[in-house]
């Protein structure tokens, strides 16, 4: 088996964002960047399937600016094999993230692509959904296991109510969520292996999609900010306050 | 190919009752302006009078019912397959698919993006017009107001942003059984665990008691349930939580978790991440309950209450009695 996983670059979660003066998006020049979390959990997830011994290869794909090759190199620092960059510096919306990944699942003949359940920037929740329905694939989305069985996978995915459990089909298409895995360190010597793992650059024509935006961003406004209250200092305070002054109880 | 809106909302469901997102989301669909038709699919319980609910819903016109044994626990594969086979021919009957942004439709409505090659919009959380529509970003952060080229447009509900449809007793919208569609031979169900609560569900909840990493453990998460009942409330929780065990994953509130925005947001022993504060932030009373006077949770409170949560949460639950 082999496994394409999907990394995206975002802004570090734990930077507080900034809404640019002219409204056209958020403030990304001298940012902290990062993997997107949810991606380091399908990295790990992946490195675990190999360690297993159910799948030869791991490799990741990334789409936009050069930087996405820091994103790359640290999965491969993880301990994937080698990467898949698609140059391009266009806005990219889910639908065409989703015909690159599935271009080149096709090329590489992945079994199992692995993506994160959201973006952290951009929160879009769609790009795994979308690359499952693209390829014809069973969708495992929002999974907080994987089992390899005969003939596909055994999955749980967190789901409003509780957990549900199905069992899928191979090839297939899975996102992660949170309780998947705990990620793990690269390691000093990792780092430095990872260097000279492979990185293949591609453009956007060696895939054959058409990335055309189909929405427009108007605009990006800050959200109007609450206000700190009070301070109480006892339940009596507090009840009186939620009873008579915020109405709510 | 027209302009005109006609709307179709995904009903969501457990084939015993209909989920209260479904009610926001038809709220959003009557924002758009034109007609809204609900489609419901399940089989056996309670389908019947789900479908006699829908087209009670004020502003509803149709009910396209699929009550046929593949749709109990249908996966989004054939739920995708059935909107798909129901949109007209190219798509155009209907201008507009939505559903709330849950678990379901967020799954669903990207998913059929893909089988009808369009561009979704995530979790709406005001319509500006039938094609210009604002959403959170970067954790709420930033609301993006986002304009659709599509033709077919494809949009999941932020259901806290939006009033429950009103049964107006006209039950006057027409319901159409249809017929079903693909059936996906790529997954199977095999079971469902669910969190069985007697209290309110936690997203349409009038009050939520949330706890955090300061809870230590889940056994004294009881603290909260018992607050949580006395206030009729829902209970929550930060991720850090849920990570920890004390509580089942369907607790989390936040960026990646449930979204929430009752009356009253008592956070207790939650420090107040980003991710966090996603999740409730837009609830109109927020109480903090920390003993960390620099918790960034009272940044955003309405009442904060610097004080040990094992001191707190007893004597509010005495002050509650009295
Ligand atoms: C990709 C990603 C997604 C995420 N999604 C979510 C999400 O959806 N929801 C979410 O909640 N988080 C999410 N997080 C995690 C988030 O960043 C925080 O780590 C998390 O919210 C912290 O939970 P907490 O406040 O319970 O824990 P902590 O930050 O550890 O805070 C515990 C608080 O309890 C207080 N406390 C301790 N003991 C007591 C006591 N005896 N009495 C009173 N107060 C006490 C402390 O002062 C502290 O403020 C996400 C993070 C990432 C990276
Ligand atoms: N530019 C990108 N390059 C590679 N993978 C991506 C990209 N954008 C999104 N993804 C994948 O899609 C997942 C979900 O993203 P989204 O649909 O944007 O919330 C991410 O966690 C990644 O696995």
């Amino acid at each position: 088996m082999k496994i394409l996983v999907a990394v995206k670059r975002v802004i570090d979660a734990n930077i507080r964002v900034r809404v640019k003066p002219d409204h056209s998006g958020v403030e990304t020049a001298n940012v902290k960047m990062a993997m997107n979390p949810f991606c380091e959990i399908a990295v790990e997830e992946a490195l675990r399937i190999q360690q297993a011994g159910d799948a030869e290869e791991v490799i990741l794909f990334s789409a936009g600016p050069q930087k996405c090759q820091e994103t790359i190199r640290t999965g491969l620092a993880m301990g994937a094999d080698r990467g898949l960059h698609v140059l391009t510096d266009e806005r990219l919306e889910p639908l065409a993230i989703a015909k690159m990944i599935a271009a080149a699942a096709e090329q590489q003949g992945a079994d199992l692509i692995i993506l994160g359940k959201q973006s952290i920037d951009d929160d879009h929740n769609q790009t795994g959904q979308i690359v499952a329905a693209l390829m014809r694939r069973a969708l495992g989305s929002y999974i907080s296991e994987i089992k390899k069985v005969a003939g596909g996978f055994a999955i749980t995915r967190e789901i409003d109510a509780g957990l549900e459990k199905l069992r899928i089909t191979s090839p297939a298409v899975v996102t992660t969520d949170l309780r998947l895995n705990e990620p793990r360190y690269a390691s000093l010597p990792n780092i430095m292996k990872a260097k000279k793992k492979p990185i293949d650059e591609l453009s956007v024509a060696d895939l054959g999609v058409d990335i055309g935006c189909r929405t427009e961003i108007l605009s990006v406004v800050e959200p109007p900010a609450r206000q700190a209250g009070v301070m109480v200092s006892d339940a009596g305070e507090l009840v009186d306050k939620l009873k008579n002054q915020a109405k709510v109880i | 190919m027209s302009d005109s809106v006609n709307a179709l909302v995904v009903a969501e469901h457990d084939d015993n009752e209909l989920y209260a997102g479904t009610l926001n989301t038809v709220t959003a669909a009557r924002a758009l302006g034109g007609e809204v038709h609900i489609l419901l699919a399940g089989n056996g319980g309670e389908i019947a009078s789900i479908a006699a609910a829908c087209a009670n819903l004020a502003g509803v016109t149709k009910v396209l019912l699929a009550d046929h044994e593949p749709y109990a626990h249908a996966g989004t594969e054939t739920m995708a397959a059935l909107v798909a086979a129901n949109l007209g021919a190219a798509g155009r009957q209907y201008s507009h698919v939505l559903a709330p942004a849950s678990t379901f439709g967020k799954a669903l409505i990207p998913y059929l993006g893909g089988l009808c090659d369009a561009q979704p919009i995530s979790d709406l959380s005001e319509v500006v017009s039938a094609d210009t529509f604002v959403r959170p970003i970067y954790a709420g952060n930033a609301l993006a107001k986002v304009k659709s080229l599509e033709a077919l447009k494809l949009l999941t509900v932020r259901t806290t942003a939006f009033e429950p449809a009103a049964s107006d007793g006209h039950g006057g919208a027409e319901i159409v059984p249809i017929a079903a569609a693909d059936i996906s031979a790529q997954v199977e169900f095999i079971e469902q665990t669910l969190s069985a609560s007697e209290r309110p569900e936690l997203t349409s909840a009038r009050v939520v008691v949330s706890g955090g990493r300061g809870m230590q453990n889940g056994e004294n998460f009881a603290m909260l349930e018992k607050l949580a009942d006395q206030l009729s409330g829902a209970v929550g929780a930060s991720r850090a939580a849920v990570d920890a065990g004390f509580v089942p994953n369907d607790y989390q509130v936040g960026q990646t978790g449930k979204v929430v925005a009752p009356d009253l947001y008592l956070a207790v022993g939650i420090s107040g991440a980003i991710q966090h504060l996603a999740g409730m932030k837009d609830s109109k009373c927020i109480v903090a309950i920390n003993n960390d006077a620099e918790a960034p949770i009272f940044q955003v409170a309405d009442y904060s209450w610097n004080e040990d949560l094992f001191v707190a949460v007893p004597a509010l639950q005495a002050e509650l009695e009295k």
